[in-house]
């Protein structure tokens, strides 16, 4: 019947004319990843890895990180040791794998904590502006001043080596250069239309800032984070190479090539290349994902890392 | 210009204040008296029947940590301006003598670093961006990003791993210096330069690179080409010569950065430099020597800081304005 109602009759293509796009899934977005920073991914594996490894390291070790063996002082690897023994005896393999906990928590603890005050910061700075900005700008152009690692070994010489320290002065050196940038990207947010909107319909000083400013430099934010965790991976190694980071007895990647490590670096090599190598292929790969993730997410850092 | 110069130079002196006041401040937050910390032998705490009260007052009003706070920072600062840093808690000589001896070599190691990262860094640049997306280009984008991950000390640790076994080569115990025996001093300075400078290699090779690539769009080099130029001189006239700009004002930055970085090398090299003594100093909470080394490496670089902005800013006028 409804072929000979001529007039309204609706034509339905046979295709149709335009197609929303398909609702993607969080598995589309990381395989459209994959394809695209091929680099990337294989940084997001071995972070993955990473991980994994940290979590499940005392299922994985197969020695005791701690358990101090005279009679196997630097042995060679072998079926048991698989990456051998240390100058104490103590199973290199099973403390890299227990390093991994450490590097891990010293990396996201102290990145994620001094890019939150560094984006409150920022944020803060910018939305109260005048003397406030200009205050807080001066004391951050005095932190900025100082090279990280100096300012790092001063804040740890102050609270002394312990592994809760390194992540708190490893935060402190974070928070200017993040505060910095989240500044200018505040500024820009601060003009758009909705913050005049919002603070039209009578929202506070507050509300604006958690509400609207803050996830609008999420993007950004995340950028930092990654950057910033290869970078604090590094830095705690360093300390406690130099035995300001953490007490010589936790398993530190940085610990480890400390001290012994170096003297005897002929007679017992593997002491000092496996931590190291560990190191740079965590880093390396940390550094390929954190490119990756900025190009995506934020394009316009190009070239600032 | 000028007023770019005074506007700089006036941002400057809060800078500086800012930086000791922070410098200070930490080192007095700290949970160890350095006064009990000398009459115990160096083991902090300690135990309180070494000494006796009087003695613990004495030695306090001796180094001058009795007095308040501001009147301390008043007076250490003050004292700098004169470069007289205070006396060292731990070796009881004037801290400024340790300085005149330790900074030239830092200086020496971080001049020979960059020189090294420069010389390899700028032609592997100019290249890779030539022959972009070649295998060559991508070996040394590797390498690049490679360098940057590398902490320095396990480089280091490599560089000696080698030498030890194919030259039976370990770093001398024995510092000789620039002016006594140059030939030995630069034998002995190659190798932590060569450390220290690799990742400062990466980055200035991987801001060459961008830099050439940047430059190769811009409508003179289409020019140059257009008209006939060969290829090479295109390159080394037109576009070497304004891609270099940042390649300088970087390299500078980078120097300032490697003041800072050449702790480790010079305790792995066990070159007797300033980072060196800081790290001996930090276990023997040796305050002024910890102050000074601190303040002066920050001061140094923030004033190279300056000199590039404002090297910057006259070799690109742009930059003025803004």
């Amino acid at each position: 019947m409804a072929q000979d109602r001529g007039a309204g009759r609706v034509i339905i293509p046979e295709r149709p004319i335009f197609v929303l796009p398909p609702k993607r899934s969080a598995m589309n977005h990381v395989v459209e990843f994959f394809k695209r920073k091929p680099l990337g991914a294989v940084g997001a594996v071995v972070a993955v890895i990473l991980v994994f490894v940290a979590i499940f390291a005392n299922m994985l070790a197969n020695h005791d990180p701690y358990t101090i063996r005279v009679a196997e002082i630097f042995s060679g690897p072998t079926s048991d040791t698989w990456l051998g023994t240390d100058h104490l005896g103590r199973d290199v393999y099973s403390r890299i794998v227990y390093g991994a906990r450490i590097s891990l928590y010293v990396g996201i603890m102290s990145s994620f904590i001094g890019c939150t005050i560094g984006l409150v910061i920022g944020v803060a700075s910018v939305h109260f502006g005048g003397l406030t900005d200009l205050i807080v700008q001066r004391f951050i152009d005095g932190m900025m001043a100082f090279p990280s690692l100096i300012l790092a070994i001063a804040i740890m010489a102050a609270l002394g080596a312990s592994l809760n320290n390194v992540v708190i002065a490893l935060a402190i050196v974070y928070i200017p250069s993040t505060a910095r940038i989240l500044r200018s990207q505040s500024m820009v947010i601060k003009e758009m239309d909705y913050v005049l909107a919002a603070r039209a319909v009578g929202a506070g000083n507050w509300r604006i800032i958690i509400r609207h400013m803050m996830p609008n430099c999420f993007a950004l934010f995340i950028v930092i984070v990654t950057i910033h965790l290869g970078g604090a991976i590094i830095a705690e190694a360093s300390l406690s190479f130099l035995g300001v980071g953490t007490p010589p007895n936790v398993p530190s990647w940085g610990g480890m090539l400390n001290g012994a490590a170096q003297s005897y670096v002929k007679t017992a090599p593997w002491v000092a290349i496996f931590p190291g190598l560990a190191i740079v292929v965590v880093v390396f790969s940390w550094n390929l994902l954190g490119d990756a993730l900025r190009d995506v997410l934020d394009p316009r850092l190009r070239g600032t890392g | 210009m000028r007023a770019y110069i005074a506007k700089r130079t006036l941002l400057f002196i809060p800078t500086l204040f800012m930086v000791t006041i922070v410098i200070f401040a930490l080192l007095r937050v700290v949970p160890g008296d350095p006064a009990v910390m000398l009459l115990s032998g160096g083991t902090g705490g300690g135990d309180e029947e070494d000494y006796s009260q009087e003695q613990l007052a004495e030695l306090r009003a001796k180094l001058g940590t009795d007095r308040p706070i501001v009147v301390q920072y008043a007076t250490w600062f003050g004292n700098m301006l004169r470069l007289d840093f205070g006396t060292s808690y731990f070796y009881e000589t004037p801290v400024s003598e340790d300085l005149k001896a330790k900074f030239p070599v830092t200086l020496e190691l971080a001049i020979l670093a960059t020189i090294l990262a420069v010389i390899v860094a700028v032609p592997l640049g100019v290249i890779s961006a030539i022959k972009q997306d070649s295998l060559g280009d991508y070996v040394t984008r590797l390498i690049t990003i490679g360098g940057v991950a590398m902490p320095s000390f396990w480089l280091a640790i490599l560089i000696i791993f080698l030498l030890v076994l194919i030259f039976g080569w370990m770093p001398p115990i024995v510092y000789v210096s620039l002016w006594d025996d140059p030939g030995g001093n630069l034998r002995q300075m190659f190798f932590p330069a060569l450390a220290l400078g690799f990742s400062n290699m990466a980055f200035i090779a991987r801001v060459t690179r961008s830099a050439m690539l940047e430059v190769f769009r811009e409508d003179y080099i289409r020019t140059a080409r257009s008209k006939g130029l060969a290829e090479k001189i295109v390159i080394s006239r037109h576009a070497l010569k304004n891609a270099l700009l940042p390649v300088v004002t970087i390299s500078g930055y980078e120097f300032g950065r490697l003041l800072g970085g050449t702790v480790i090398i010079e305790v792995i090299f066990m070159v007797p430099g300033m980072g060196r003594l800081l790290v001996t100093s930090i276990f023997h909470r040796d305050f002024p020597e910890i102050q000074a080394v601190i303040v002066l490496i920050t001061v140094l670089v923030l004033v190279l800081n300056m000199g590039m902005d404002l090297l910057y800013a006259w070799l690109n006028p742009r930059i003025r304005y803004s």
